[in-house]
């Protein structure tokens, strides 16, 4: 199962900065081991963000995104105590949801 | 859980695996609805993934700024923020020329959330980096370029 | 043949010109700025502070009462002051062989299966991600072990012999390396570990987040890869020669302050 990610959000000033570090391989499909056999792609294809039910970010990631990932945007509003909640899926169908709150 | 999945994904053959995965349940259905943009990550030029994303030929932009190193001491991770001053920005993507598949990530942005985004990606050398940016239906871009140094034996 | 002579001349010219250009350019300020926030290494203090407060092991304890040096269950600073003697132990330990014996003795984790182990895995694996979770909970702290300490200037010294100790088939010593200023290896910028700020570079940005390989390595993983890279005998996981070095390195930093976790390329 993959690991939990670390999600760290802070309002200020009327802005939640959140700032999102995953744990995945992000495996490109273009390297081999040490047998010579390709190491399969597998990686992230797709995330989501919300400020409590709100999306307020959506992206997707190619295997060029770097192994474990790190993502930081700005929303406006967020309360101290509101739910930042964060879900990723991956080219394997494996997913991970995890939440945090603003500080 | 994920003896169910593996097993979903066995029976799932040749349906798309997040399709799949919603129908069964596993994910939230809005996750799989964006479907993963497949076209434009396997361009292998710039002007075939502007052209996959309807961008066509971007104007250049002061409005949008690339924040990047100038030179990255590991092409393995390239700190790369994008900030968009164009009202209506809607949609940031971060392209990487000279990477095999140009595209590294791409960023939805709703009303309410600011044109910032800062990741991370990989390089395989030397390359310029863009910025492309879709605001009030309209494509612009910035560019830079990250020098990288690949090197070391390990330590 | 003249047309083979000009070509070397060519060569010999870029061969000249280029490490020149490269130096000016090879300013890293930026780049390793924009990677210290949001340090992978997070990844793994987060499962470090798992492993602390799980009941693990034959003995089916946390490792809540483990004494760094402060005390029972303290973590905030303890790693600034690390190595130190340890009574109980009766040895000078760094942090990698203390969170060791506390697994050992607190929950029944031979240490001989860490020792015997290999780097990122296991147990050996576990013991990184504690030691990530210590470090950063001596983030921005002062370097600060006790040199006054009889058993710590022993390992001091033998510390300092042992990084100008000459060994392997290439005649190397860590001084071969570290002990001018301004000297790299391709583009990797080396301290100058005979300085005060060089040692306390050395010492200090260590653990670190390899972005290289995407791994996080704690100073012992560090140190065997120097002794590796001298092409010298490996070292054994927690022996002595790295606790010394380690006491060495922090001891002549002490003072300044740590950055740990690092992130390196």
């Amino acid at each position: 199962m993959a690991s939990p990610m670390r999600i760290r959000a802070a309002a200020k000033d009327g802005v939640t900065e959140v700032r999102v570090l995953m744990s995945h391989v992000m495996e490109t499909g273009q390297r081999k081991d040490s047998s010579g056999e390709v190491i399969p792609a597998h990686f992230i294809t797709e995330l989501t963000a919300r400020h409590n039910d709100k999306l307020v970010l959506s992206a997707e990631f190619g295997p060029s995104v770097s192994t474990n990932p790190y993502l930081a945007f700005k929303f406006k509003g967020g309360e101290k105590g509101d739910k930042v909640t964060v879900s990723w899926v991956d080219n394997k169908g494996d997913s991970r949801t995890d939440e945090a709150q603003i500080a | 859980m994920n003896h169910q999945r593996r097993d979903a994904l066995k029976a799932g053959g040749g349906l798309g695996v997040l399709g799949l995965l919603a129908t069964v349940g596993l994910i939230r259905p809005e996750t799989a609805h964006a479907a993963w943009n497949e076209q434009a990550f396997g361009a292998k030029s710039l002007d075939a993934a502007f052209e996959v994303l309807g961008a066509g030929k971007p104007a250049v932009s002061d409005d949008v700024v690339l924040n990047t190193p100038d030179i990255a001491e590991n092409g393995a991770v390239v700190p790369v923020g994008v900030v968009s001053k164009l009202p209506g920005t809607e949609y940031v993507a971060i392209m990487i020329e000279k990477n095999p598949y140009m595209l590294a990530a791409s960023f939805t942005i709703p009303e309410g959330t600011q044109a910032e985004v800062q990741t991370r990606v990989k390089m395989g050398q030397t390359s310029d980096v863009y910025a492309l940016v879709k605001a009030d239906g309209k494509f612009y871009m910035a560019k830079k370029e990250v020098k990288v140094t690949l090197g070391g034996c390990g330590g | 043949m003249r047309k083979r002579i000009k070509a070397v001349a060519v060569c010999v010219g870029i061969a000249l010109t280029a490490p020149a250009s490269a130096q000016e350019e090879l300013n890293f300020d930026a780049y390793r700025e924009m990677l210290a926030d949001g340090n992978p290494a997070e990844l793994y203090e987060m499962e470090g502070e798992e492993l602390w407060r799980t009941a693990r092991g034959p003995k089916n304890a946390t490792l809540e009462q483990c004494d760094l040096g402060l005390g029972a269950g303290v973590v905030a600073g303890a790693a600034a002051q690390l190595p130190r003697y340890f009574e109980d132990a009766g040895r000078v330990q760094d942090i990698e062989t203390r969170l060791m014996y506390c697994m050992e003795t607190l929950q029944g984790i031979p240490s001989k299966e860490i020792i015997d182990g290999k780097f990122l895995q296991g147990e050996r694996a576990r013991l990184a991600a504690l030691v990530a979770y210590v470090v950063t909970h001596s983030k921005g702290e002062k370097i600060a072990i006790d040199l006054s300490h009889p058993k710590v200037k022993e390992m001091y010294e033998l510390g300092e012999r042992t990084f100008y100790y000459r060994l392997g088939v290439m005649d190397f010593s860590c001084a071969s390396c570290h002990s001018q200023d301004g000297k790299r290896i391709r583009a990797t910028q080396l301290p100058n570990i005979t300085t005060r700020e060089g040692a306390a570079e050395g010492w200090g940005s260590w653990p670190a987040y390899r972005v290289s390989s995407s791994q996080f390595w704690t100073m012992q993983h560090r140190l065997w890869d120097c002794f590796r890279q001298q092409r010298a005998a490996e070292p054994i996981f927690g022996s002595d020669v790295i606790i010394a070095l380690s006491t060495f390195m922090a001891g002549k930093g002490n003072g300044i302050e740590a950055k740990w976790p690092g992130v390196k390329r």
